[in-house]
């Protein structure tokens, strides 16, 4: 076990890197503590993988330390650091029994075979895979193979971190829920340090204590769900967390007050200084805008049904504000006009949360 | 273009993989697969495209025979879910090859790939590779390709899958208007309801090789004919009880019991399922639910905005899915509330009461 820090780091794949666009991780500080359950949430090519493989120690960085437990392991090898990974696709032999490949890490490592016995026991009970041990892997479908990636990397106990890369993308949805209680599950019982790569919110945010946020080779926030969900640090994130994601829009700002095409809005985190010069935004989530007599004239686009909810497509002028209305609610068909709760209401300026 | 299928079925070496099915699909709408892997889907797909003859049964086209016409000779079009690309074509030719194909002028070409490329956001890739793009711009430039040639039938098969979840969002958000004013029918598959929902049109419910129901989007969400439909459209899974109805009243095994109202109150005492859907059962009840149970906290998930909690009372494990953050402990007993008016209730053989 140990806690994690990345110091400074940095990684281009170019030989000469000049400018920020010629690295893919652009400048990372990041402490994972002993024992979290933390997510990696980003969109393909926000640099996910290439921070992954630089803990692993696949990659080295270009500039930057990687530290467990405060020693520096930069240079050291993959087999050195002690990470157990979990990959996307299962990978599991075929040919063996789900006992065996459960075993395969502990019997690599020269553990007797007394202790790996009692040691797979205990996680295929944790992984529910107790009946299916004297089988075949190649006879288990892709869930039960998933199981069985998830159960070796469980399986050693002197692992610094488990990291799982998108793991659940072959897991059709139904099984998704189960297996990611499993994970949320199991992390609460071995307490060890966990890293979830993910690009899908919903898995980012029901499985981590903290979630990291990345985007073009930045870590843009660390937060709690509730902290991503309710004080977005940056456009993006609030944009990237939410379905739909937070309602963005231009703003100008003047002695201190914010207006939309003319309209004022209060806004939660007033400015305490100038923003001359910067790009003002207004971030509000659909959540968090409704239908009033006063407001906002809209006009509205196209009515979505969720099921439980309906999303609202309401546009003023050229901006785009989503609603999220309830199931029985009513939607003025004519004359709409909407507001934004304003203890919800956040400016932005050049993609930051003012503070 | 309407498509009909009259009792078509596929039996392959002796194993059913389609059941006689009938079903008319809808112009002009998008007509949705819903169901889990290995639901038949695909194969249904397959089978109205012309790649796979049925075992028996017919396929009517635009009011033709076409049960033994070849897909070449139909005009269709499908989409997999694996980008599929000419690798050594730009995405220009790319989108063209089906008008090449058709020997199209090469102006007209020209106008057609540009306004595709326009609606799909591609104009700034059409002189690149299909290496050269992101997974989302591979999967737009294979729609193109798709939509170019004005097919009479374009099959969609979980074109959204291998895509990050904002891209998906968003795409889902476009498609339907790609096809507003054409004259094509839409068939698009998915596992997700949640997707269903959003995308509208017509569904059909699929499991293990059947159509469970078809009809609007909504309706088969809110009005399932059955127990296994119900369950096909509902993510996180719905929840289905056993209850015995006697002395007016439905009761859990050994838990909670609630009045036989309304339409209900008619039934023959005697088993029942019933069926509630995760996002009516509260843990906190705002006055309206007449039932209340306690139960075991089995896991909670909480996503940042929404609080998902399994939990256990009398024998059977129930999901309760809500608005804002509900941090109950793992182990302790909590109450739940639901309306009992809200609830589906289906006989010993699987159909909902009042279908």
């Amino acid at each position: 076990m140990a806690r994690i820090t990345l110091d400074n780091l940095r990684h281009s794949y170019m030989a000469n890197p000049k400018g920020p666009a010629d690295y893919a991780l652009k400048q990372l500080d990041v402490t994972w503590e002993d024992g979290g359950a933390y997510a990696l949430l980003g969109p393909s090519g926000c640099g996910k993988t290439t921070l992954l493989n630089i803990i692993s120690g696949l990659l080295r960085p270009s500039e930057g330390r990687v530290l467990f437990d405060g020693d520096d392991v930069t240079d050291e090898p993959p087999v050195a650091r002690n990470i157990a990974q979990v990959f996307q696709f299962p990978v599991v032999y075929d040919t063996m029994t789900v006992y065996d490949n459960l075993a395969f890490p502990l019997r690599n490592r020269g553990i007797p075979e007394r202790d790996v016995k009692a040691r797979v026991e205990v996680i295929a009970a944790m992984t529910d895979l107790t009946e299916m041990l004297p089988k075949r892997a190649a006879g288990l479908t892709a869930d039960g193979k998933q199981k069985i990636s998830l159960g070796r990397g469980l399986v050693r106990e002197d692992v610094n971190v488990i990291m799982f890369d998108e793991p659940l993308t072959v897991i059709d949805p139904h099984l998704k829920w189960q297996l990611r209680s499993k994970l949320k599950e199991l992390h609460t019982r071995i307490q060890r340090t966990m890293i979830y790569v993910t690009h899908d919110q919903t898995e980012a945010l029901t499985f981590a204590d903290r979630v990291v946020v990345m985007h073009d080779g930045y870590v843009v926030q660390i937060g709690t769900p509730v902290e991503l969900f309710e004080r977005p640090h940056h456009t993006f994130v609030g944009h990237f967390i939410g379905s739909p994601g937070m309602n963005v829009l231009a703003c100008q700002v003047e002695n201190g007050k914010a207006f939309f095409d003319g309209h004022p809005v209060t806004v939660d985190n007033p400015p305490a200084g100038s923003l001359q010069g910067k790009q003002t935004e207004i971030g509000i989530r659909p959540q968090f805008v409704r239908f009033g007599d006063d407001g906002i004239p809209v006009e509205i686009a196209k009515v979505s049904d969720a099921g439980r909810y309906r999303i609202v497509d309401a546009r003023h002028g050229q901006s785009r504000i989503n609603l999220l209305v309830a199931e029985d609610a009513d939607i003025p068909a004519s004359g709409a006009r909407v507001s934004f709760d304003a203890a919800q209401t956040r400016l932005y300026a050049d993609g930051w949360l003012v503070e | 273009m309407t498509l009909e299928l009259r009792n078509v079925s596929l039996r392959v070496g002796g194993e059913t993989h389609i059941y006689p099915t009938t079903v008319t699909l809808v112009e002009g709408e998008f007509n949705i697969l819903l169901g889990t892997t290995l639901a038949g889907k695909t194969t249904l797909m397959q089978l109205m495209a012309g790649l796979r003859y049925p075992t028996s049964g017919e396929i009517w086209f635009n009011g033709g025979n076409v049960t033994q016409v070849s897909v070449q000779k139909r005009n269709v079009s499908m989409v997999y879910q694996q980008f599929i690309n000419y690798p050594n074509l730009s995405v220009f030719e790319n989108i063209a090859s089906p008008l090449r194909v058709a020997r199209i002028a090469r102006r007209e070409i020209r106008n057609r790939v540009e306004r595709m490329a326009e609606l799909l956001q591609l104009t700034p890739m059409l002189g690149r590779r299909p290496s050269e793009l992101s997974g989302g711009q591979q999967q737009r430039t294979a729609l193109a390709r798709a939509l170019v040639k004005d097919a009479d039938l374009i099959l969609l098969d979980e074109p959204l899958v291998n895509l990050d979840y904002k891209l998906r969002e968003e795409l889902r958000d476009e498609l339907p208007r790609l096809f507003e004013g054409r004259r094509c029918t839409v068939v698009y598959s998915t596992t997700e309801p949640g997707e269903a929902l959003l995308l509208g049109g017509h569904t059909a419910a699929m499991h293990e090789g059947r159509i469970t129901q078809f009809g609007p989007t909504a309706q088969i969400y809110r009005a399932p004919a059955d127990l296994i439909t119900a369950k096909v459209f509902s993510d996180p899974p719905i929840n289905a009880v056993p209850v015995t109805k006697s002395n007016g009243a439905f009761r859990v095994e050994e838990g909670v019991s609630w009045p036989a109202n309304g339409k209900a109150a008619a039934l023959e005492d005697g088993p029942y399922v019933v069926g509630i859907r995760p996002h009516l059962i509260s843990p906190v009840g705002d006055g309206r639910e007449q039932v209340r149970i306690d139960g075991q906290v089995l896991i909670t998930e909480l996503s940042g905005s929404e609080s998902v909690v399994h939990f256990e009372h009398g024998g059977h494990v129930w999901i309760s899915q809500s608005h804002g953050i509900h941090a109950l402990k793992v182990g302790e007993t909590a109450s739940f509330h639901f309306d009992a008016d809200q609830c589906l209730y289906f006989d010993a053989s699987g159909r909902r009461i009042g279908s």
